[in-house]
C-alpha cells in the first residue's frame, strides 16, 4: 500500500447503575461501617469470617451470629498501585492489601494508605481510617494506615 | 448439610445483630454502579462500511458460498466460516422485519423521545436486517413488512458513522407480505 489511512476509532462507554439489596448479614456489616465499626460472623467452630458471609463456605450451613472485631490488624500480603486507575476510589498511589483484623480468622481486601511502598511490609500492623461522611458502604472505610501513625478520625 | 429447598438464611433465619447497632436503621441496599470506557477500533470491513456512510452509501458483503448479502459487512460468512471479499452497495430502501415500541426511557439516551419505535430494517438486496429507528408516521401505523427509506442527516453533518441515518420513514409503497418480511424470507431468497 502506498498510503496508510488512520483507522477509525471511537470512545465507547458501557455503564450499569446497579443498586443491590444487601440482605440482613451484609446489611449489618454495612450498617457497622456507617457507625465506624467492623463486624464478622461466627462459624460453628468459633472462627470468625470478616467480611461476614451468609453461609459457611465449607458446610454451607446458615450463619447468624455477628460479632465485632478490632479496627487493627496485620497486612498478610499487598501490592503497590501507582498510578491508580481513573475510576479508582483512591486518587493517590496506595497499597491494596489483604488485612487480617485482630479477632478475625480471614483477611479482607482494602487499601493501605502509605506515603510510599517503602513503608509497606508484610506483617505490618495497620488501623482503620474512616471517612467523615459515611453512608453504609465499603468506601466509608477510607483504608488502613500504619498503626504507628496518628489516626485522623 | 443444609437442605437446598429451604429459604436462604438471610430471609428466614434471625440474625444476631450486635447491641451497638441493633437499634439503628439498617442498611438495606448499596449503590454499585459499574462503568467501562474503552476505545473501539472497527475491523477493516467495518471501517470501509463506516467511511461509506459519509458518502451516503450502505455497504454489504456477499457470501461466495451462496450469494447471501450481509449488512453490516463483517468479512466472513458466519454460517460457513468463509472469508468474504466482495462488497455490495445496497439501497437505502427496505422494509421492517420486526419492530418494538419502547415506552421507558433508557439512561443516557435523552435524545430519544418516548415512545419510539426501533426495528430490524431489511434493505433491498440484503438477506439480514440491521437495527434502526422508525419515525415519520404514527407509532401504531408501523407494521411488519412496511416499506421504509433512510432519512439522512444534512450533507454538511455527514460523518463516518451509521448515525448519518436519523431514522427510517415510510415510503408509501405496498407492504411486503408478512410471510416474506424479515428473516421469514430467508429460505425464499432465490425464488
Amino acid at each position: 500500500m502506498s498510503e496508510f489511512e488512520e483507522p477509525l476509532k471511537a470512545e465507547l462507554t458501557v455503564e450499569y447503575p446497579f443498586t443491590r439489596t444487601t440482605g440482613k448479614v451484609i446489611g449489618a456489616f454495612m450498617t457497622g461501617l456507617r457507625e465506624k465499626r467492623l463486624f464478622g460472623i461466627k462459624r460453628s467452630d468459633g472462627s470468625i469470617l470478616v467480611p461476614p458471609l451468609e453461609y459457611d463456605p465449607v458446610s454451607s450451613e446458615p450463619l447468624t451470629e455477628m460479632v465485632e472485631v478490632s479496627q487493627s490488624g496485620v497486612v498478610e500480603t499487598w501490592t503497590w498501585v501507582d498510578p491508580p486507575r481513573p475510576q479508582s476510589p483512591w486518587d493517590t498511589p496506595h497499597a491494596l492489601a489483604l488485612i487480617r483484623l485482630d479477632g478475625s480468622d480471614t483477611s479482607m481486601l482494602h487499601a493501605v494508605i502509605a506515603d510510599s511502598f517503602s513503608e509497606m511490609r508484610t506483617g505490618m500492623r495497620v488501623i482503620a481510617q474512616w471517612k467523615e461522611e459515611r453512608i453504609g458502604h465499603i468506601a466509608d472505610l477510607e483504608g488502613f494506615i500504619p498503626e504507628t501513625k496518628e489516626v485522623d478520625s | 448439610m443444609t437442605d437446598p429447598n429451604l429459604s436462604p438464611a438471610s430471609l428466614s433465619e434471625e440474625i444476631e445483630i450486635p447491641e451497638s447497632i441493633s437499634g439503628l436503621e439498617p442498611v438495606r441496599s448499596v449503590r454499585s454502579p459499574i462503568k467501562l470506557i474503552y476505545d473501539f477500533v472497527p475491523s477493516p470491513p467495518v471501517q470501509e462500511y463506516l467511511r461509506s456512510y459519509s458518502k451516503k452509501k450502505i455497504l454489504g458483503h456477499r457470501s461466495p458460498i451462496d450469494g447471501a448479502v450481509f449488512v453490516p459487512p463483517r468479512g466472513v460468512d458466519p454460517r460457513h466460516g468463509a472469508l468474504i471479499e466482495e462488497s455490495v452497495e445496497l439501497s437505502d430502501k427496505g422494509h421492517v422485519g420486526n419492530f418494538c415500541v419502547t415506552n421507558l426511557p433508557i439512561p443516557g439516551r435523552d435524545d430519544l423521545d418516548i415512545p419510539y419505535v426501533s426495528a430490524w430494517i431489511h434493505l433491498d438486496g440484503a438477506n439480514v436486517g440491521f437495527l434502526g429507528l422508525v419515525a415519520g408516521c404514527e407509532n401504531d401505523e408501523v407494521h411488519i413488512g412496511m416499506r421504509v427509506q433512510a432519512v439522512w442527516k444534512k450533507e454538511e453533518e455527514l460523518g463516518n458513522t451509521a448515525e448519518n441515518i436519523l431514522y427510517w420513514e415510510p415510503t408509501g409503497e405496498p407492504s411486503v407480505p408478512v410471510e416474506k418480511a424479515g428473516n421469514r424470507a430467508w429460505d425464499q431468497r432465490n425464488e
